[in-house]
């Protein structure tokens, strides 16, 4: 961490906030978020399709926020999954049956909603032991584990409820609308699960096994970890947060369908957004605060996109070369600084 | 590797060493047998060498994109932008030939070298910056599929000429007395060895074999590593534009062509046994793999299983073949 | 290890034997029998037995892809549907983007105000042709009116999530005179538009919500009327029993599953024999297998019901490739398929969904915004193309998926706004 010594007995005030951000340990992605959020604000003011700038504006700047709910919490267990080297497509359909079964369960009754919520963390735990299994002890490659178990999900789904009926009722909608003071609940659970997270990674000794087991699962074993054990939990977690971000998704949708998961793209976002924050893939390195980050650049930049009237063909090659050269940048950059 | 040292220790008999050389014989080609005789006893007519032949070529975008993906994987990466190029190659396709035969040829030349362009940047990306292959190529999934999208306004524009849809859907009349003989059958025989050839055969492919089992070994002996990378993705993208030749072919123009065909090529390379991650991989194998997976979407078909439970079986039969694959490689460790 | 494999094997059998009960055949237990064939015996034989157990119980979905979600049904609106199409539109001749259907006009002073007006769009995406035709229409009709000072348009690329969000930040940005929806999902879309009514005028068009707030919702007869139409044709063309293919897009789409519910009675009424019912997933390439396969499976298909008209061709070629004579089919307003249907002269019908109600929905937000009336609903026509009025829809020089029921052949910029070339 402190390979680049002080140019001069004197250090630069430059010099001297890097130093104090290394200290801190602060993602080098936040460098990135306010690039990017700095750009936004340039863009919006000579280009925006209005003439009021989004950065003034209270609700689109709160909006940001909402909008990386959804993502946010799911990146979070994505983080987890990544950091013990591992990886989860199966979320985005995990997501699915959450949203599809809340509102068949729940069926617009407030009286279900507690057992019907109930009932979708023990799936996901299933689910998450399920993924756990098949990659700690059938030894199956992460990847095509959890896009099996996707397509499984995803075919038990569409062939259980052939139709989509039932809502969630009003009072579950609070989750996804309902604010204390000027802030959403729902970016207070957001900030609950990230701080969840790094509570769960950093301070407790679960944490640091997940990154034994990340950086090395055989030398974690010879030391004597249950590495097994370990990488199942963690999978376990990103599967709960799965169903989290459905919940999420159904209560501010009312009614889930089927493909509310995989057309969010919450697998590969997600994946996106956590390497993005510095969660490498080979695991064993990165945090949550980074996805945290990497999230709201997806975020701030759909807020830009929509504020600067950018056709949607244009956003997609942007957003796919921008999700290159952010990880491009952070990994040249880490390379550079290790020598 | 150190596949068929476990029984040397026991009694050799007869029985023994039909059974071993029955277990080295890679369990897809079981699979793919039990699939092809089934669909044939659910359909009888399927044997016909003209049906047959039809589903050959069908089959063949899928088999020759497998085979592609398969360089890539045994090099240790992964290639996702696979169905973007596909898709982008017919939708830019049709917009170049607009329907003008005698376009077709440079038309096929210009995709070729987009294929190039893509490959050396999915490369460059991965090599140079740094950037998992996962990640590099799922930007570029987005950015390939943005082009072909921003360039024709979202809808396709143009046609395919009948002499460029001629090597999907089009073949040879009358020959071996049969009604058609599908180009797309013949580009998959001529892929199908080339590719086997260039990476069983030739230097290159042990080296990028090698490559993917051990990269600090590889570079140590004196391979070029990051070139041999770029090669695999090069040759990647440039066979996702063949298949795509062959899929716009075959269907003609639609934003729809190459959806998920990314995820179907790893898993059908994984159930040829190919590992991820590198280091083992197979051509026939892959593309039996891929030959299997048409053949279980076919019975799935004639068995009149629901759509969403052909997801699931599907799922079920990818886990079941690599839970299979690292069983037996672990047990013969 | 040991017994953890056998639970690991044991569950995969459990999930099998599930799949198995719901497809009701036993022919997965090969399978089951041949992965684990390798592994311990008791864990085959237990998913053999397992798998046997479950197959007897299961009573089997049989066509799933056939059953029409029940939600989405009501055999009033069906009737009614069928009944409007007979109906003759009142308004300017010739222009149905200005017509309706038995009008129940409202009052709107509440809303009048001095232009110029800024209008905001939150489109659910430009993700298919048939979008893509509809928003460069909708945006050449923008173009017609110079009181329309901005055009403010957000894309939610098929995503409900997104689209929420986007409503709330035009809402938010207080820039909008007037917020045009197209939804992506009926229902999620409920709330937000119910809060944007809260400040602004809001006209919803293509598909619905489910609240009354907005000042108008512009739709054609709907999904009902398209089912009918084409069913209708097909089993007036085709003699009793016949053999159909009923292709659909994808399943829970409300506006996709109303045509299937109104064909769905079509044929059961008329005796046509539906043998397959299928999603092909707008996918070129996977309905023409649907199509081969089907062919070779009964030897004979003798027409094609779709519930959307993209892969028509595809579905056509399908029975070219394999030597088959054409078959009675349905397809929708694309061009490739009205060329196809001229030059090999099909029997065949395209109901349609038209897109020139994305022109109707500036129209109307205009009125709104002028204080004029407007029907509330305002259902516009939904005419189809047949036989005697195919020549007139056929365009040479556009683009094969654009969309013939546009409304758009007399606005400036005429073909080349929309892809084409002028004809010779």
């Amino acid at each position: 961490m402190t390979a680049i010594s002080p140019p001069a007995a004197q250090p630069s005030a430059v010099g001297r906030a890097r130093q104090w951000l290394r200290d801190r340990n602060v993602p080098p992605v936040y460098g990135i978020l306010v690039i990017i959020f700095i750009v936004a604000i340039l863009l919006d003011a000579f280009f925006g399709i209005d003439d009021e700038l989004f950065i003034l504006n209270q609700t689109i700047l709160t909006n940001i926020l909402v909008r990386s709910v959804a993502l946010g919490i799911v990146a979070v267990g994505q983080t987890f999954v990544m950091v013990g080297a591992s990886i989860d497509l199966s979320v985005a359909y995990l997501i699915s049956v959450t949203a599809v079964g809340a509102s068949y369960l729940m069926a617009g009754d407030p009286n279900r909603v507690w057992w019907t919520v109930l009932v979708l963390f023990v799936v996901g735990i299933v689910v998450g032991l399920i993924n756990g299994t098949l990659i700690t002890r059938l030894r199956i490659n992460s990847l095509i584990a959890t896009l099996g178990v996707g397509l499984i999900l995803r075919g038990l789904l569409n062939a259980t409820f052939e139709n989509f009926a039932g809502s969630v009722p009003a009072s579950f909608q609070t989750f996804a609308y309902g604010t204390i003071g000027p802030l959403p609940i729902s970016v207070l659970v957001l900030f609950l699960v990230v701080l969840a997270g790094w509570f769960v990674l950093r301070r407790m000794r679960y944490g640091s096994h997940l990154y034994a087991v990340g950086g090395s699962e055989e030398v974690a074993r010879l030391s004597g970890l249950r590495t097994e054990r370990v990488l199942t939990m963690a999978h376990v977690i990103c599967s709960v947060t799965a169903v989290l971000t459905g919940l999420f998704v159904v209560s501010r949708l009312r009614a889930g369908a089927p493909w509310v998961g995989t057309d969010g793209l919450y697998d590969l976002e997600s994946i996106a957004a956590t390497v993005i924050g510095g969660t490498a893939l080979s695991g064993g390195k990165g945090g949550v605060w980074g996805t945290l980050a990497g999230v709201l650049i997806f975020s701030i930049l759909d807020t830009m996109f929509n504020q600067i009237g950018i056709d949607a063909y244009m956003k997609q090659i942007l957003r796919g070369a921008i999700i290159i050269l952010a990880v491009g940048f952070y990994t040249f950059r880490s390379k550079a600084e290790q020598g | 590797m150190a596949r068929i040292t476990a029984g040397t220790a026991t009694t050799d008999s007869f029985g023994l060493r039909a059974w071993q050389a029955v277990r080295a014989i890679n369990p897809v080609y079981f699979i793919a047998l039990v699939l092809l005789v089934w669909v044939g006893f659910r359909n009888p007519a399927f044997y016909q060498p003209d049906n047959f032949l039809t589903f050959l070529q069908r089959a063949a975008p899928l088999m020759i994109l497998t085979a592609g993906q398969v360089f890539v994987l045994v090099s240790g990466g992964f290639d996702l932008s696979v169905g973007s190029v596909v898709t982008s190659t017919v939708i830019i396709g049709a917009i170049l030939a607009n329907n003008d035969p005698g376009a077709t040829w440079w038309v096929i030349l210009a995709l070729l070298a987009g294929g190039l362009l893509i490959g050396l940047i999915n490369g460059a990306v991965t090599t140079y910056l740094k950037v998992p292959s996962l990640i590099a190529t799922l930007g570029m999934l987005l950015m390939a599929r943005g082009v072909g999208l921003y360039w024709s306004g979202g809808a396709p524009r143009g046609y395919l000429p009948d002499n460029f849809r001629m090597w999907g859907r089009g073949g040879i009349e009358g020959l071996f007395g049969l009604r058609d003989f599908p180009y797309a059958v013949i580009v998959l025989v001529v892929f199908g060895v080339g590719y086997w050839l260039l990476l069983h055969k030739l230097n290159y492919g042990r080296q990028l074999l090698a490559l993917g089992d051990n990269p600090r070994a590889a570079r140590l002996s004196g391979v070029n590593v990051n070139l041999m990378r770029i090669s695999a993705f090069v040759l990647c993208s440039m066979t996702a534009v063949i298949g795509g030749i062959l899929l716009g072919g075959r269907g003609g123009v639609s934003i729809e062509t190459g959806t998920g065909l990314e995820m179907q090529t790893i898993a059908a390379a994984v159930l040829g046994g190919t590992m991820l991650l590198g280091g083992r991989g197979s051509i026939p194998a892959a593309m039996a793999g891929a030959l299997a997976l048409e053949l279980l979407f076919t019975l799935l078909n004639l068995l009149g299983l629901p759509k969403p439970l052909r997801d699931a079986v599907q799922g079920l039969i990818i886990i079941a073949a690599v839970a299979y694959t690292a069983y037996s490689t672990r047990r013969n460790r | 290890m040991k017994p953890l494999r056998i639970l690991s094997l044991m569950l995969i059998a459990v999930l099998l034997a599930v799949l198995v009960a719901c497809g009701g055949t036993t022919t997965t237990t090969e399978e089951a029998a041949d992965n684990a064939a390798e592994t311990v015996e008791e864990a085959a034989n237990e998913a053999a037995e397992t798998v046997n157990e479950a197959a007897e119980t299961g009573a089997g979905l049989g066509m799933e892809a056939a059953a029409v979600a029940t939600e989405f049904f009501s055999q009033e609106d069906l009737d009614n549907s069928i009944r409007l199409i007979s109906v003759t539109p009142e308004g300017p001749e010739g222009e149905p983007w200005n017509q309706y259907l038995e009008p129940n006009f409202i009052d709107t002073t509440q809303y009048a105000k001095e232009g110029p007006y800024t209008f905001c769009f939150s489109n659910a995406g430009v993700n298919n042709p048939w979008r893509v035709v509809g928003y460069t229409t909708m945006q050449a009709e923008v173009d017609l009116h110079p009181e329309i000072e901005e055009f403010i348009h957000v894309d939610a690329e098929g995503n409900d999530e997104k689209q929420i969000a986007d409503i709330q930040d035009l809402v938010a940005s207080g820039n909008c005179d007037i917020l045009i929806v197209s939804p992506n999902t009926t229902l999620a879309l409920t709330p937000a538009v119910e809060e944007a009514c809260k400040s602004l005028p809001v006209v919803v068009f293509d598909r619905g919500v489910q609240t009354d707030c907005p000042a108008t919702f512009v739709q054609p007869i709907g999904g009902y009327a398209f089912g009918y139409t084409g069913a209708k044709f097909l089993a007036d063309n085709l003699p009793d029993g016949a053999k159909v293919v009923a292709l659909r897009i994808l399943p829970g789409v409300d506006v996709l599953e109303t045509r299937w519910a109104a064909a769905k009675q079509v044929f059961e009424q008329e005796n046509i024999d539906v043998v397959e019912v299928q999603f092909g997933d707008g996918n070129n390439d996977k309905v023409k297998t649907i199509i081969t396969d089907a062919i070779q499976k009964y030897g004979q298909i003798d027409g094609v019901w779709m519930d959307a008209g993209a892969t028509a061709v595809a579905a056509i070629e399908a029975f070219e490739d394999a030597g088959q004579p054409y078959p009675v089919i349905n397809g929708e307003d694309q061009q490739d398929f009205l060329v196809k249907w001229q030059e090999n002269d099909l029997t065949a019908i395209a109901p349609t969904f038209p897109t020139f109600q994305w022109r109707t929905a500036i129209i109307a937000a205009l009125k709104v915004l002028q204080g004029e009336q407007v029907p509330d609903p305002w259902r516009l026509p939904q005419p189809a193309v047949t036989q005697e009025n195919l020549d007139q829809y056929v365009q040479p020089g556009m683009p094969p998926l654009h969309y013939a029921m546009c409304g758009c052949e007399t606005m400036p910029d005429f073909p080349e706004r929309w892809g084409g070339t002028a004809s010779q």
